[in-house]
């Protein structure tokens, strides 16, 4: 019997990630992580791609995880698990091991986007039975904020800073959790940590699955973002209600919607609550944020027309929440 | 925590200790600290859920005080705080004061 989503019920529960890490004060990422590991009911063993995350968690002598927890290089988290869930399926067939253990594997979007994308594939093509979580800050926080394949279109990053030549990052972000569905595994999800109910649900589905699965977090980074450090958790629900950062899932293909914001605002009500995006409200900027937008509302065009497909095949009427 | 000599370490730097982050204090950190006023808070735990170092106790569902050997003072329980009657539960003071 897993325990009822309720905070209640929940705060009775083991806080696996512990407090005296050192990620930063106000940091997306651990609130994530924590919410995560809060939604297990079973034991797990994380593995950690090189990142903040990793890095911070668990400098020497010092660990926060209270799970058997393995580092691993910048690019190989989801082969590390991988290896460690082939070799406990060994042992269960030996009879060395009864106990039902999952294996999750955590890394942020350089490790996942860019640097992991070739071992994470690899191992949903392999179909190992694990959970890969990328927490998405939108660069590379942790060596001082270059830009990745996650960051958005005309955020400034000190590899494509904000001038009179570039004005942020030229191109537009990559759709990982898109590519991570063509995969055709049995579960892929998108979500945020202000959406606590929405995300340990997701996690919940992935650690049911008999198989590989894929979890996309936004993680708000104050550091990068140019953003104070109180405000990680409104900068999530602000993502979720432009539509920048939709909430959906593919349970076997199937893609479901489980946000639409009431009224969907204008992209301009994300970028402009952070410094990375400040010189897009210049005069001379106006097509770079019509530009944005046109980016959002195409990505949540595509959403949304291909759930009613589903909805329409499927036979249900309304096929988000 | 005394640091070991190198005879004393386990061999591939594992550490056999989990959680033991728990004893390095991240609180002086802080540059503001969060104050709980109980007569306004409503026990809804977002603090609790939205704290990033785990630093808002809570025993039998009900919170209590702040860990402030862990705080940073990020703030966002005080952000996230809806208080009751418009009156926040959390308020940040600098610290010093």
């Amino acid at each position: 019997m897993s325990t009822p989503l309720r905070l209640k019920e929940l705060s009775k529960k083991e806080d696996l990630l512990t407090g005296g890490h050192r990620m930063c004060a106000g940091c997306g990422a651990p609130i994530a992580i924590r919410q995560v590991l809060l939604a297990a009911d079973v034991p797990l063993v994380a593995a950690n791609a090189t990142g903040c995350l990793e890095v911070s968690t668990t400098i020497y002598p010092y660990t926060a995880w209270k799970i058997p927890w393995i580092h691993s290089a910048f690019e190989n988290a989801a082969a590390t698990i991988s290896g460690v869930e082939a070799m406990y399926k060994a042992l269960k067939k030996k009879g060395k091991i009864d106990r039902k253990i999952k294996f999750i594997a955590f890394g942020g979007d350089g490790g996942t986007y860019d640097i992991g994308l070739q071992s994470l594939s690899g191992a949903m093509e392999r179909g190992h039975d694990m959970v890969y979580i990328c927490y998405d800050n939108g660069a590379y926080m942790n060596t001082g904020i270059q830009r990745s394949s996650a960051t958005p279109f005309g955020a400034n990053t000190t590899t494509c800073p904000a001038g009179r030549v570039i004005h942020g990052k030229p191109q537009k972000r990559k759709n990982l959790t898109r590519i991570m569905a063509a995969h055709d595994i049995p579960y892929v999800a998108q979500t945020t940590p202000a959406h606590w109910r929405d995300l340990m649900t997701k996690v919940r589905k992935a650690l049911e699955v008999d198989g590989p699965a894929f979890i996309n977090i936004l993680a708000p980074c104050n550091r990068g973002w140019r953003t104070p450090t109180n405000n990680a958790i409104e900068l999530c629900r602000i993502a979720a209600d432009t539509c920048f950062w939709p909430l959906y899932e593919y349970e076997n293909g199937k893609l479901t919607v489980n946000y639409k914001p009431k009224e969907k605002k204008p992209v301009t009500d994300f970028l402009k609550t952070q410094g990375r995006f400040k010189h897009l409200f210049s005069p001379d900027s106006k097509d770079l944020l019509k530009q944005a937008q046109e980016n959002t509302d195409h990505e949540w065009d595509k959403l949304l027309r291909e759930a009613a497909c589903w909805a329409e095949e499927t036979g249900t009427t309304e096929e988000g929440k | 925590m005394k640091l070991k000599g190198w005879k004393e370490l386990e061999i591939g730097a594992i550490i056999p200790e989990a959680g033991n982050a728990e004893q390095y204090n991240t609180g002086s950190w802080r540059a503001s600290r969060p104050q709980w006023i109980e007569e306004n808070c409503i026990q809804c735990l977002f603090c609790w859920i939205y704290c990033p170092d785990s630093s808002v106790t809570v025993k039998d569902s009900k919170r209590g005080e702040f860990d402030y050997g862990h705080c940073k003072g990020c703030g966002v329980c005080a952000h996230e705080c809806p208080g009751k009657k418009g009156k926040k539960a959390i308020v940040m003071v600098e610290e010093g004061n």
